[in-house]
């Protein structure tokens, strides 16, 4: 029986081409291939955000209700807070793990002729994924991602000529209220999946279409020399096996590190000591203080705006700067440079904790 | 995937190996039986928690009075509609200065029933059943049940309605 529902289906759909796609697929094997794991790791933790998220929605009320509808999943609901829990720590494990993924992508050269796009989604995969962490931090408006958020949305505001007006269009007015839940809320739940899913397709079809990039040092071996195994059955079962890890990982810290539910926010209380973003906006953050205590006024701003702008430009045209060379001094270059950008984010973050300590 | 083969050269050190190696259908069973775990791991709290509003209502059914105050003022021949645990419930003071309380959940599909003073019956309009207002009795129309009669009790201070 089973056969006849398989060849009904593999007439209409060529579930046979697919078949014979996994079977033939390959995925290298050499030093560096623990490195292949983090994307599936950020596309499995990106499913669980998907699944929680719609849990939440479930309960949560934007707007004038929302921290009440938050205090009512983690206090009333049952285990409401462990599915709470899950989606936040969830989501600083995406963040982490899309920048193990991008920082690995870098240092293998795996951005080069023909992934170039492959690199440009997934750091802009990054940009919205940031995005999404920004906007659902205030979602539960207590007191910390009411402050949060009001910093946070300074940084547009420095935007030449219409930081001003685009910042007061995100923010829904002059300061943030229960009209910027609304609209942080249709930006998190509607907005970002729309540009998120179709970008995502796009990334792994590219992935499908090009295969696993090997790094030069691989390359610079004869093809005889390299090895690669079938991706079904043998790396796919290693992959579903770090899945089961990652979940076992934020199962554990979802229940043994239950996330905080804070004060309602209140908008007339003065800001709290310590006051903070996530970790993963803390170097920005940090560095933007550091230039602002040396250059006074609104010239540490704009420098530090200008900077960090120029950097991350700088890392995002990478494949068109590195392109062809393989070996080369442009390559090298290229290297230094990504070992001078992660020194300098792991340090301006730990100077940012230090600095709130 | 095929099983491993093994080459009969000594005949004693095959055995050990084949005992030395969990079979197939242990290794299947044993990640059967773990990916139920986590299916129950993960299942049951997210049965729980959407289940939770269903429960608090089953806790709010478990009130057995109610207490509504001033209620003893209600006009002569009129009706209000007061909530009875989780559900709708009304109070009716009928002409002949009787009080009487009744579910107010039609027993065919779970409309909210009026009670109509000058018909001197209780109508549901979702699909025209009709009640008695006095003891709650399906007269006509496709209610297979009568409404709940709950007790009364008028006070100076309120009306106490409890389960009868």
């Amino acid at each position: 029986m089973f056969d006849s529902i398989y060849k009904w289906l593999d007439e209409r759909l060529s579930l046979g081409e697919l078949t014979a796609f996994a079977r033939k697929k390959t995925i290298p094997l050499h030093g560096q291939s623990f490195w292949y794991y983090w994307g599936g790791i950020s596309l499995f933790l990106f499913l669980i955000q998907i699944f929680t998220g719609i849990l939440l929605l479930v309960y949560y009320r934007p707007g004038a209700e929302a921290f009440e509808s938050v205090r009512q999943i983690t206090y009333v609901m049952h285990f409401g807070w462990l599915i709470r829990s899950a989606h936040s720590w969830c989501a600083n494990l995406f963040i982490f793990s899309i920048l193990v993924h991008m920082f690995s992508v870098y240092f293998m050269k795996a951005y080069r002729r023909p992934r170039e796009i492959g690199w440009f989604t997934g750091i802009a995969l990054l940009f919205l994924a940031a995005l999404f962490g920004f906007s659902g931090y205030l979602l539960p408006m207590d007191e910390l991602s009411y402050f949060a958020t009001k910093v946070g949305l300074q940084i547009p505001s420095m935007l030449p000529f219409m930081g001003h007006f685009t910042t007061n269009i995100l923010r829904g007015g002059p300061d943030v209220s229960d009209f910027t839940v609304q609209r942080f809320f249709a930006l998190h739940v509607v907005i970002l999946p729309l540009l998120f899913l179709p970008l995502l397709g796009l990334h792994l079809w590219l992935v499908q279409k090009h295969g696993n990039a090997v790094p030069p040092s691989e390359e610079a071996k004869p093809l005889a020399e390299r090895k690669t195994v079938p991706f079904f059955p043998n790396f796919f079962q290693k992959d579903l096996a770090m899945w089961l890890i990652t979940l076992n990982v934020l199962a554990l810290l979802a229940s043994i590190f239950p996330w905080d539910l804070g004060k309602q926010a209140d908008p007339l209380a003065s800001t709290p000591d310590g006051i903070h973003p996530e970790w993963y906006f803390m170097a920005p953050f940090h560095m933007l203080k550091v230039l602002g205590n040396l250059l006074p006024g609104a010239t540490g701003e704009v420098a530090g705006i200008l900077l960090f702008t120029i950097g991350l430009a700088l890392w995002v045209v990478i494949p068109l700067y590195d392109g062809e060379s393989r070996t080369g001094t442009r390559g090298r270059n290229a290297h230094y440079f990504g070992l001078f950008a992660v020194t300098a984010l792991i340090i301006t973050t730990a100077l940012g904790y230090w600095g709130i300590r | 995937m095929s099983e491993p083969t093994l080459k009969v050269q000594d005949p004693e050190s095959t055995i050990v190996e084949a005992e030395s190696m969990p079979s197939r259908r242990v290794f299947l069973g044993v990640a059967a039986a773990a990916g139920l775990c986590y299916a129950g791991a993960i299942g049951y709290p997210i049965y729980r928690y959407l289940a939770s509003p269903a429960e608090m209502a089953a806790n709010e059914t478990a009130v057995s009075e109610v207490t509504l105050d001033k209620a003893q003022a209600l006009p002569l021949g009129s009706a209000m509609i007061f909530k009875f645990g989780s559900s709708p419930a009304m109070l009716i003071h009928g002409a002949d200065d009787s009080w009487v309380a009744l579910s107010a959940v039609c027993t065919h599909l779970g409309c909210t029933v009026k009670f109509e003073p000058e018909l001197n019956r209780i109508h549901c309009p979702c699909h025209g059943g009709v009640y008695d207002p006095h003891t709650g009795k399906n007269i006509s129309g496709p209610p297979p049940k009568p409404l709940k009669a709950y007790k009364v009790n008028v006070g100076a201070n309120g009306v106490v309605v409890s389960r009868a």
